[in-house]
């Protein structure tokens, strides 16, 4: 029976995966993927669905369960790739038992995220096949297919989405579960043990599997061409979501044929077949330049090509039915300018937030010294870097506060400080903060604990209640752990506090614990 | 047919409530529906919107072109402002009238309503006063949908209402109840306004 539901791209994503048999989903939580494994956990008890501590184990929990024979997804955002790549890169090597899918949400003009890298230089860069939805509907049906490709290839398979399509929502027409696989754990120990000899075997079946990878793309139901009649003086290369933005603005009537690409590799002889058909190819593509690049290979030199890396698109950001429009030759009817009353209005931390107390109370000391830095890190207090704060000096990935603050340290930088939050401790901080007490570091390390991953919406945070017993683990010395409560009332004594620590020379850890304003209000309004 | 409208405000103030509604509601009439919503860091206190696109046929785009919205519907003066690139020749704004001033330099009231009320189709009415007087004070986005209701059009008015009573209805009598009343009160005022 066909039903009609009303999802998010990624709940199309998630219930796609439950209707294919899912076992597994493993994941850590990153925007724009996190409704994922949400939707799954709120609606799939059977289904392993707890969150992972970073994407690395994550992905390595994955494989294992197609190791087992299961169907695993493993989700992520972009950033988060770099994070599992080590995992990702070596299970196309191992190759796959039970059906792997590894979603990729991507984040063209950085919504909510420090760069727009596009995942699919991974797929190609690990050699598998990537898929890429143009539409929800689209994303609901590729799930499926991805787990057969992926079974039938035993190869995982890369599944790229962007922001837009990720948290967008559309009519989605869903079909029926299959069930999920029998447990049945690969026997063969050969290609999964990846001592040199059998590496060198199994990377030899990789590429000898890329013929086959690219008929699949050659063949595949979500490429397809929409031609017109004669030669045109313009085709269109649209993959993925791009696609929207091209039918928007109504090819037919332009006399624009378009080659639509959902599945990778690029099918080198459809592209070439539909060239033949052209004078010039605008490649149109949400992210990196990936499909643009690759063109020139495909056609040669001499055929002309555009598209974001000859202007013609804008080089950065995610692509608009505007932006593309321009690119076609179609005038935008505008009617209005931008308004003249109008400033910009960033986010900021809630009304409350014991962050607001940390970065109050940081100030304050930090301002006593003359040449203090603070090494920030990523969650809601990055927030902690805007006006009125202004309150942290770096941002780069996951867990760098606490080995940027390190390093500075070591360069002879004093105080240096490192804040971080407590989700983003156990996902990359742990084993920088061993560094940092094995080397005697002189660094502050405050571990802002809110008792969730805040950012994302509020999910569990896997160090809740263990972050003393870890830090001591790590060979700290107690004395040096200080759990503080971040309230105003408190100010003095986290101010003396955070004095103490930065003159002792050596690593200190400082645990302001107080629940995330968010999460309370949710608990309470639940609770009526 | 189609009908596409962006929903603004600041982060917290329930516009995606209202687009829960309206695409419900759309859901239910049978209508094609795309609805880019905005999650993650800008949720917290910075301005934020919604396109949602109605028809009776095929959608393409999540985003809606500049100059093709027919409707902004917003929360709040400055933020209904935002989007005025977007806004086809005859679309309307329907908006509260109460700034919400979390920016240091948030712009002279006098003027953002000279600029306002400068536009050809706006409607613009406090809110939030309406909610309160009322005893509805968490309900001003609900006063806001009943406001844009026959601005919709799209969708009927009595199909906006059922669509209150369905997903209000999942959490409690009382919040049907209230919500409705907040639906009819902002449709009352919208109607006094012509």
């Amino acid at each position: 029976m066909i039903e009609r539901k009303l999802l998010l791209g990624d709940e199309a994503i998630a219930l796609g995966a439950l209707h294919a048999g899912l076992s597994g989903v493993y994941a850590y939580p990153g925007t724009p993927s996190t409704e994922i494994t949400e939707y799954i956990q709120n609606n799939a008890p059977q289904v392993r669905s707890r969150w992972c501590t970073n994407e690395k184990t994550a992905m390595e929990a994955a494989l294992g369960m197609s190791y087992a024979g299961k169907r695993a997804l493993v989700c992520m955002k972009h950033v988060g790739m770099n994070v599992a790549a080590d995992a990702f890169v070596n299970s196309a090597i191992t190759g796959v038992n039970g059906g792997l899918v590894v979603l990729a949400a991507d984040d063209p003009s950085m919504h909510s995220s420090q760069n727009e890298q596009d995942s699919r230089f991974y797929g190609k860069f690990a050699m598998i096949p990537v898929l890429e939805p143009s539409s929800q509907q689209e994303a609901y049906d590729m799930i499926k297919y991805a787990y057969q490709l992926s079974e039938q290839m035993k190869l995982p398979v890369l599944f790229r989405v962007v922001t837009r399509l990720a948290h967008s929502r559309a009519g989605v027409e869903v079909g029926e579960p299959l069930p999920q696989n029998a447990l049945d754990p690969e026997t063969d120990r050969t290609h999964w043990v990846l001592l040199p000899a059998n590496a060198r075997r199994q990377y030899a079946s990789l590429v000898e599997k890329q013929a086959e990878i690219l008929a699949c793309s050659g063949n595949s139901p979500f490429n397809r061409s929409l031609p017109v009649e004669g030669k045109a003086a313009l085709g269109v290369v649209a993959c993925g979501i791009a696609y929207n933005y091209v039918m928007e603005n109504e090819p037919e009537k332009l006399g624009i044929p378009v080659l639509k690409l959902s599945q990778y590799p690029l099918p080198g002889d459809a592209i070439k077949a539909f060239a033949k058909n052209c004078d010039s190819i605008l490649v149109v593509e949400d992210g990196q330049p990936f499909a643009e690049e690759l063109l020139a290979g495909i056609l040669g030199s001499d055929y002309p090509v555009r598209g974001r890396l000859t202007g013609d698109l804008p080089r950065t950001g995610e692509l608009t039915p505007d932006s593309v429009g321009a690119a076609l030759g179609v005038a935008a009817p505008q009617s209005f300018s931008s308004a003249r009353n109008l400033m910009p209005r960033p986010p900021a931390l809630c009304q409350g937030c014991g962050h607001r107390d940390v970065y109050n109370a940081l100030n304050k000391v930090a301002s006593e010294y003359e040449n203090a830095r603070i090494f920030g890190d990523i969650g809601c207090y990055t927030l902690g870097a805007l006006p009125p704060f202004r309150a942290i000096d770096s941002c780069v990935d996951m867990g760098a506060s606490i080995t940027m603050a390190k390093g500075a340290a070591d360069a002879g930088v004093f105080p240096s400080i490192a804040v971080i939050g407590d989700s983003t401790f156990t996902h990359s901080g742990m084993t920088g903060l061993l560094d940092a007490i094995n080397d005697n570091a002189n660094i502050t390390v405050i571990i802002s604990d809110n008792l969730t991953t805040a950012m994302t919406g509020g999910q569990d945070s896997a160090g809740t209640n263990k972050f003393e017993a870890i830090c001591i683990g790590l060979g700290l010395s107690p004395e040096h752990v200080r759990v503080v409560v971040p309230l105003s009332k408190n100010m003095d004594e986290i101010t003396r506090i955070i004095r103490e620590e930065i003159e002792y020379k050596g690593v200190s850890v400082i645990i302001p614990r107080r629940e995330c304003m968010q999460t309370l209000q949710r608990k309470l309004r639940n609770k009526k | 047919m189609k009908k596409d409208i962006i929903l603004a405000g600041v982060g917290g103030q329930g516009i995606l409530t209202i687009a829960t509604i309206i695409g419900d509601a759309a859901t239910a009439a049978g209508l094609k529906l795309k609805q880019a919503e905005v999650h993650g860091m800008s949720q917290r206190g910075g301005d934020v919107q919604s396109n949602l696109r109605l028809s009776t046929g095929d959608i393409y785009s999540d985003l809606i072109k500049k100059g093709g919205a027919d409707l902004i519907i917003s929360m709040e003066p400055m933020e209904a402002l935002r989007y005025l690139p977007y806004l086809a020749g005859d679309g309307w704004i329907v908006t509260s009238s109460h700034t919400f001033r979390n920016i240091p330099d948030y712009p002279e009231e006098d003027a953002l309503f000279q600029e306002l009320g400068a536009l050809p189709h706006v409607a613009n009415l406090p809110i939030e006063d309406v909610a309160k007087d009322n005893g509805l004070p968490k309900s001003a986005n609900v006063v806001l949908l009943g406001m844009a209701a026959k601005y919709i059009e799209i969708l009927s008015v009595d199909q906006l209402r059922q669509s209150v009573v369905r997903i209000f209805g999942a959490k409690s009598e009382k919040m049907v109840e209230a919500n409705l009343k907040a639906f009819e009160l902002g449709l009352a005022a919208v109607n006094s306004l012509s």
